[in-house]
């Protein structure tokens, strides 16, 4: 073989270990169903909204918006009675549609008088993720269409119409349902727009914390592994308990030291955006009691802790320090994958998988807490809890008990086996 | 009662036999040395005797302390320096042996750190980071922090390994002293002169069994070598 082979082949076996590879391998899989999940959305993106309308008014300038419904949206719902309202709501949720549309009496006298006609609409809202902000867009889409035609319409009737009225011909009165909540003169689209500012502080300062003090529990059993002072630790007359508690403890109050830090200044940074968004959830009851905060905290906590434990856990792989940076890889990915997906997807609407995959990711808590905190799911965030307190506890106990056998000094036994020939005396 | 007894010791990693059936005893303040080629066997004996290792089969015993089945009694008589020990290096001599300290008794942890401070013997280095110091000096420092404590036993690996002619001398100088206050002392080396010099007893182990035990002048007149380097050679061929 020549040298340049060598060296080669020499690399690429001291490179290509466990280590290296299966991080990879986590990251294809869950890009892979993140994909899946996508594509999902893609599709629904292309369908056509599924709406109700009721015509009370039934005249010329009404047909116009009716056929419009009609012709670019699934209509399953069709009445011409004011008092069908209820039942046309109930039939829209039914078919998880998104609106119901009200055509009040005297929209096209309004009109004609050069007032613009009123059109109810009563949002049916599933989740707040951004993701599920699209059919309501097809329904804006539809509203667009339906001012156009009229517009035109109106201009066809008479060159000389008020050129405000043929801009503008309708105003839109609407309520949007979400989650038992009536918010009145909000779309979802401006619903989903000031939630998804205010509740992304917590994933990201999460998914920070976890990739920063995951990295110093990881690091820091590659540092005591590499300084060699790991075994004299374990000689000493210390518990591995306390040994454990003691490194995930510190990480943990240094963690949130920095989430302390961060949340300050990413909460000044989502300040600028929520001062333009006008309108203020407070006023619609979504806000936080200081039960709900006490309940975020814990979540926060447990899942540091369950996080850290985790790391630690994958620590006593690590053999020095750069092996630890390989090792951070799959952590960081846990961290981001429920931030990516509870930015875009309410954990209501998602497909079960998902929801599944995002309730076994310890990581997605406390980032899920908010959001069902406002629409008091509490069922979901103490569920978490719980389940996050059960992970952080297995995942200690199976620390600990690595620590007290012989793998965190040796590594795998085929390792050993080598290591004992050459080095051992 | 024997500070340390031995029966049977068998440790495996995987396939691997690494210690096969290995027995002695150490008696109170007695100096043992385990001697043997590199692989012998010799490291894993020790760690194994410093409940790092889990014992395959056999029985080691510490002071009448099981080592398998109450290790954390055992933790508190012993104190183990591994060959390739380290200390962390973000912390100063003085603060490290305090930190080792605090893990004994609180009462005497002042006491217990100038008796380290003492042994390690690096002058007003004590109080500079360990990452700014030399081999010898990190060695010298752990040397105080496993003789700092006054254990029932020491186990030490190559105590004097990376240290020059007179560091070296003043570190078995130290072992004899600690083994005469009352510390039994079980250590291994590949220096024959050091093992003829503190051993009250040694025994040679090979393929991870012992070949050979006995107090050093004996053996060698039993081989009828002049030093122990010679009975190693003669035995283990």
């Amino acid at each position: 073989m020549s040298a340049l082979g060598n060296i080669i082949k020499k690399e690429i076996k001291e490179l290509l270990t466990p280590t290296t590879i299966l991080p990879i391998v986590v990251m294809a899989v869950i890009f892979g169903s993140m994909g899946n999940a996508i594509g999902g959305l893609e599709e629904k993106s292309q369908e056509t909204p599924v709406i109700g309308f009721i015509d009370v008014d039934n005249s010329n300038l009404s047909a116009i918006v009716t056929s419009i419904l009609n012709n670019y949206s699934d209509v399953v719902f069709n009445s011409s009675e004011i008092s069908d309202k209820q039942e046309g709501l109930e039939t829209i949720k039914e078919a998880d549609g998104a609106a119901l549309f009200i055509i009040p009496q005297n929209f096209t006298v309004n009109i004609r008088n050069e007032t613009p006609g009123e059109i109810e609409i009563y949002w049916i809202m599933k989740g707040a993720g951004i993701t599920d902000a699209i059919s309501s867009g097809a329904v804006e889409q539809l509203i667009y269409t339906i001012n156009t035609n009229i517009s035109r319409e109106l201009i066809q009737e008479s060159a000389t119409v008020n050129a405000t009225l043929a801009l503008n011909p309708t105003v839109r009165n609407e309520i949007t349902y979400f989650k038992e909540k009536e918010m009145p003169g909000l779309s979802p689209g401006a619903i989903v727009g000031m939630l998804s500012s205010q509740s992304m502080l917590i994933p990201i300062v999460m998914m920070m914390i976890i990739i920063m003090a995951g990295n110093m529990v990881i690091s820091s059993m590659a540092l005591e592994k590499e300084n060699k002072t790991l075994e004299t630790l374990l000689t000493l007359p210390v518990k591995r308990t306390s040994i454990v508690t003691g490194k995930i403890v510190a990480s943990a109050v240094i963690g949130l030291l920095l989430s302390v830090i961060y949340m300050i200044g990413m909460s000044y940074y989502f300040q600028g955006f929520g001062m333009s968004e006008g309108a203020n959830l407070a006023d619609y009851g979504l806000v936080l009691t200081s039960q709900d905060l006490v309940l975020v905290g814990i979540s926060l906590f447990i899942t540091l802790i369950a996080a850290l434990s985790l790391c630690m856990l994958l620590g006593t792989f690590a053999k020095n320090y750069k092996s630890a940076q390989t090792l951070t890889v799959p952590i960081s990915m846990l961290a981001m994958v429920p931030m990516f997906i509870t930015m875009f997807v309410d954990f209501d609407t998602m497909p079960l998988a998902l929801k599944t995959l995002l309730f076994a990711i310890p990581f997605s808590h406390p980032m899920i807490a908010p959001r069902a905190l406002l629409f008091n799911d509490y069922l979901l965030v103490i569920g978490g809890i719980v389940y996050v307190t059960i992970f952080a506890l297995v995942t200690i106990s199976i620390v600990v008990w690595v620590f007290k056998t012989d793998r965190l000094l040796t590594g795998s036994v085929k390792r050993k086996k080598s290591l004992f020939f050459r080095k051992r005396t | 009662m024997p500070t340390v007894e031995v029966k049977n010791l068998v440790k495996n990693f995987g396939t691997t036999k690494a210690v096969k059936g290995i027995s002695f005893t150490i008696t109170e303040g007695e100096i043992f040395g385990l001697i043997g080629p590199n692989g012998a066997g010799k490291t894993t004996a020790l760690r194994v005797m410093s409940t790092l290792l889990q014992i395959n089969s056999g029985e080691v015993k510490i002071m009448e302390y099981d080592v398998k089945k109450q290790p954390g009694e055992v933790r508190k008589l012993i104190s183990y320096l591994p060959e390739d020990a380290g200390a962390y290096k973000n912390l100063t001599g003085r603060a490290y042996l305090r930190f080792i300290a605090n893990f004994f008794n609180e009462k005497n942890t002042q006491k217990m750190v100038e008796k380290g401070i003492e042994i390690a013997d690096l002058g007003e280095r004590i109080d500079d980071k360990v990452d700014t110091y030399s081999k010898g000096m990190k060695r010298r420092l752990l040397v105080g922090r496993a003789l700092m404590t006054d254990p029932k036993l020491a186990i030490l690996d190559e105590p004097t390994s990376g240290l020059d002619v007179i560091n070296a001398q003043e570190i078995r100088k130290i072992i004899k002293d600690t083994a005469r206050k009352g510390t039994t002392v079980l250590l291994s080396s590949h220096n024959m002169l050091e093992v003829e010099y503190l051993c009250n007893r040694i025994a040679l182990i090979d393929e991870g069994k012992i070949v050979e035990e006995g107090k050093p002048q004996v053996l060698m007149e039993k081989y009828n070598a002049n030093n122990i380097e010679e009975v190693f050679t003669r035995v283990v061929k």
